[in-house]
């Protein structure tokens, strides 16, 4: 069963169509990257699979289960998180607070057991610091934990995002435009963190417009073009696709 | 049917102050994101200079524009000592700030003017008119046209001068505003100055129909916070419709159900309109780009 | 231990003052009054500082839950704890049900919407006269007795309500550093963000509504036991306003931010009386004048200052070592 199953999804905004007829499957443990020019509809599919935006028509399917009319915290409970085109931060807490978000899925303490300072509580307090401290140290962030985020530069919080939805144990990840705004280094950097999420067993749905990085460590490509699948495959079959580079690739 | 045309009257004439009231809003508010919880002292300033003025033997059109002059002076002077000293901060923050003007404003009123109760006398006497078997005031006339007066001219300076124009770009991103040239304080300055001067003209224009005193601001500035928002915060349109709608509200309220209940039932019909149209009537729903 | 030193120090000067200084007016009764502020600006905080949800209608709840009390003790006869938990449980009710359309609302219309539902209960005080004893209030609450003894006397007082104070900073404490306190700070911080890690942020901003409105109405029936009095004047649109102002003074979204400002706003008109007619005049300069150039709040500057005397003291014996 393909982890993820997009059926005749279709976006409209008044008069344009954001999204029509796509259709496409994600298997699981793989680099899924969509590709394609500006306006093509890549953050729409996001929102859309993440219930930010409602489908005007088609469905969603995760796991064989029926998510299009789910509301998005559900969508989360489920296993699926996101970082975000531009970036959704908590800059009013630490980054070490903002991955312990993270873990709110795992945890239950409500407003009156913390009020109260339950021992369950002190308990799943310590199991979620270490839970966040983890995340953190997958993502080589542990040594900025205590500083507030509004202090941290663009490229550790673009990492910080990341952790933050690790720390969330989801099975599939979607993350939109990671390497957006990075210099080389940090590039290099994020490539090798998104391989070692797959590698970890989580599935990565990647939107990005860095080439070199989507051709480099995807397993799979799909372009997008005004909305529609253009086409999709290995990313060698991709780059040599005509189509594809009439529509899209001006470069290798 | 009587009943409606003299609740028409009566609530368009007490819309156009909260009209005048929330357009000086949602100037300033379009300009710096701000509610400027002052807004209603420029009314009562704008009033009590102008009875003050009209007492110490000025004629009556010379003490309303030395008393709309005065409370520009003070709007200017709230921006630029309390307001810009602080420009870096929340807008939480800044709202405070004019609370703790308004509160200043007051107090000082209190001292000057203390705290009897004043009117002014009407402009063209008061001569009830009638139409049909509705009364109406001349004062009410005055009111109503004052207010369009005065609209008309706000949303021509908007639409058509480059200082409007400025302001509005102000409103749609300050810092692109400020990239392309524009003096984003000084149109600032503008804005509190031109409110000040649309809550001083409200102020002159109702003291006849109702009496003032220190305190009278902050009704009729929480009215008017209550109009902006039911017409939508931030446009200036809406504004206005919100300002004669809540008129309306509160006198068809006051008159069918219960003069005593008629603020619950103003407040419930907006809170009714803001729970089917989350940014107000006219206002634009606001979306976050993720 | 070290997370509530701070706290500490202060449960020990609340509960040290009325012995350091016996049978002083202006620690029980004004001491009465700035905690019933503190627990009604902390709970404000819960709902303003950390879900970032502005309410301009606090006052509202505190009013409920006085009106409530009184209305329940004098007209119906009911026993004074019997009607405070019936006036919670409908509070609670209440809050519940208003909070979900109330909540879907951001920024400015939500202000006006609070402001609506304040206005509304207060207007409602006022003309409900039969009920309520209308303008001119209701007085003449039986007693309250804690195991049996009748809290008569302002020292009683002050220790039921510092009690009940410490109790309100502890518990928004815990909940700060908590996984439903990040919650609500997510809320604020990113409304999409949390949703998309599982944070209900419907439910979370409605139980943080719920919890504060709780609380300011418990708030309200000991204040009418000890006043033995209520009137519409003490839950005003002002009121409100007073309460965000104690909150956003202090710092929005510290606890201790809400108890300074709530401190300081309390015991200000104290001090300002000598200045008579200039007294509104000086209090508005004040505000001001604390805001312009504190715009973090009271607790983010005095926590600054006291973390440079530190800093600078650390320095002095390295530098006098070498």
């Amino acid at each position: 069963m393909p982890l993820l199953e997009v059926r005749d999804l279709e976006k409209q905004f008044g008069g344009l169509k954001a999204i029509s007829h796509l259709d496409f499957t994600v298997p699981e443990k793989i680099i899924f990257s969509v590709i394609g020019p500006n306006g093509a509809g890549k953050t729409t599919l996001f929102n859309l699979l993440t219930n930010v935006y409602r489908p005007s028509a088609g469905s969603i399917f995760f796991q064989g289960r029926d998510i299009t009319a789910l509301p998005s915290f559900r969508i989360a409970g489920l296993g699926i998180t996101r970082t975000f085109q531009n970036l959704q931060v908590f800059l009013n807490m630490t980054a070490l607070e903002n991955v312990m978000v993270g873990c709110h899925l795992h945890s239950r303490a409500g407003l009156i057991s913390a009020a109260l300072r339950l021992p369950s509580v002190i308990r799943e307090e310590k199991k979620v610091r270490k839970g966040a401290m983890d995340a953190l140290e997958f993502c080589g962030l542990s040594d900025v934990a205590h500083v507030p985020a509004d202090a941290l530069p663009y490229g550790i919080l673009k990492k910080l995002e990341i952790a933050r939805a690790l720390a969330a144990r989801p099975r599939l990840l979607l993350m939109d435009e990671p390497a957006a705004g990075l210099n080389d280094t940090e590039t290099m950097e994020m490539c090798g963190l998104i391989t070692r999420i797959c590698e970890s067993g989580i599935t990565v749905i990647l939107v990005e417009h860095n080439m070199s990085l989507v051709m480099e460590i995807s397993h799979h490509v799909l372009v997008l073009n005004y909305g529609e699948l253009l086409a999709q495959g290995s990313p060698y079959e991709v780059q040599h696709n005509p189509e594809v580079i009439a529509a899209y690739l001006g470069e290798g | 049917m009587d009943q409606l045309l003299q609740f028409l009257i009566s609530g368009l004439t007490v819309g156009s102050i909260y009209a005048l009231v929330a357009l000086g809003f949602s100037i300033i508010y379009n300009a710096s994101d701000v509610v400027n919880f002052a807004q209603g002292e420029f009314v009562m300033i704008g009033a009590m200079s102008a009875i003050f003025l009209l007492k110490d033997g000025l004629p009556y059109p010379v003490a309303a524009f030395c008393a709309i002059s005065i409370t520009v002076l003070v709007g200017l002077a709230l921006d630029k000592l309390a307001i810009e000293p602080a420009k870096n901060a929340t807008v939480v923050t800044t709202i405070i700030i004019t609370i703790g003007a308004s509160i200043f404003l007051r107090g000082a009123a209190l001292l000057i003017w203390g705290k009897e109760i004043y009117g002014l006398p009407p402009f063209t006497g008061d001569q009830p008119i009638t139409i049909g078997s509705a009364t109406i005031l001349p004062q009410n006339i005055w009111v109503m046209a004052g207010t369009a007066a005065a609209v008309m001219a706000v949303k021509y300076f908007f639409d058509r001068t480059l200082m409007g124009k400025a302001i509005m770009a102000c409103s749609f991103n300050k810092k692109a505003a400020y990239l392309v040239g524009i003096n984003v304080q000084h149109m600032l300055l503008v804005s509190y100055g031109l409110s000040a001067a649309l809550g001083s003209a409200a102020g002159i224009l109702v003291a006849p129909i109702t009496f003032m005193t220190y305190g009278s601001g902050v009704m009729l500035g929480l009215k008017g916070f209550c109009a902006a928002i039911l017409g939508g915060m931030g446009s200036s349109m809406g504004a206005v419709a919100g300002g004669l709608l809540l008129g309306l509200i509160e006198t068809v309220g006051a008159g069918f159900i219960s003069s005593g209940y008629k603020d619950a039932i103003a407040f419930f019909v907006i809170m009714l309109v803001l729970f089917i149209r989350p940014s107000g009537i006219l206002g634009k729903a606001e979306s976050e780009r993720v | 231990m070290k997370r509530l030193s701070g706290y500490y120090v202060f449960a020990l000067v609340t509960l040290a003052l009325p012995v350091l200084f016996p049978d002083n007016y202006y620690v029980t009764v004004v001491g009465v009054t700035v905690c019933t502020n503190i627990v009604l600006a902390v709970s404000l905080n819960l709902l303003m500082g950390y879900a970032g949800q502005i309410s301009l209608g606090h006052a509202a709840f505190f009013g409920l839950g006085a009106y409530s009390s009184a209305v329940l003790t004098v007209r119906y006869g009911m026993n004074p704890w019997l009607a405070m938990t019936a006036g919670t449980m409908m509070v609670a009710a209440l809050s519940y049900v208003l909070s979900r359309p109330i909540l879907k609302l951001k920024g400015h219309y939500l202000a006006m919407a609070t402001l609506g539902l304040g206005i509304i209960v207060h207007i409602f005080f006022v003309q409900a006269d039969q009920l309520t004893g209308g303008p001119d209030g209701m007085s003449g609450l039986p007693a309250l007795r804690l195991f049996g003894y009748p809290i008569d006397s302002d020292l009683k007082w002050y220790w039921v309500f510092s009690v009940f104070m410490l109790l309100s900073v502890l518990f928004s404490l815990n909940i700060a550093k908590s996984r439903a306190g990040r919650a609500l700070a997510a809320v604020h911080g990113s409304e999409i963000a949390a949703q998309m890690l599982g944070v209900d942020t419907a439910k979370v901003k409605s139980h943080v509504f719920v919890f504060s409105a709780v609380l300011a109405c418990i708030t309200g029936s000991l204040f009418a036991h000890q006043q033995d009095f209520v009137s519409p004047e003490s839950f005003s649109f002002f009121f409100s306003i007073e309460l965000v102002t104690m909150v956003v003074l202090g710092g929005l979204g510290s606890t201790f931010g809400a108890v300074i400002g709530a401190v300081l706003l309390s015991l200000l008109p104290e001090v300002l009386i000598v200045f008579e007619d200039f007294e509104v005049l000086i209090f508005g300069a004040i505000l001001m004048v604390i805001m312009i150039f504190l715009p973090q709040g009271l607790f983010v500057a005095l926590e600054q200052t006291f973390f440079k005397i530190v800093r600078r003291k650390r320095k002095e014996p390295a530098d006098a070592a070498a």
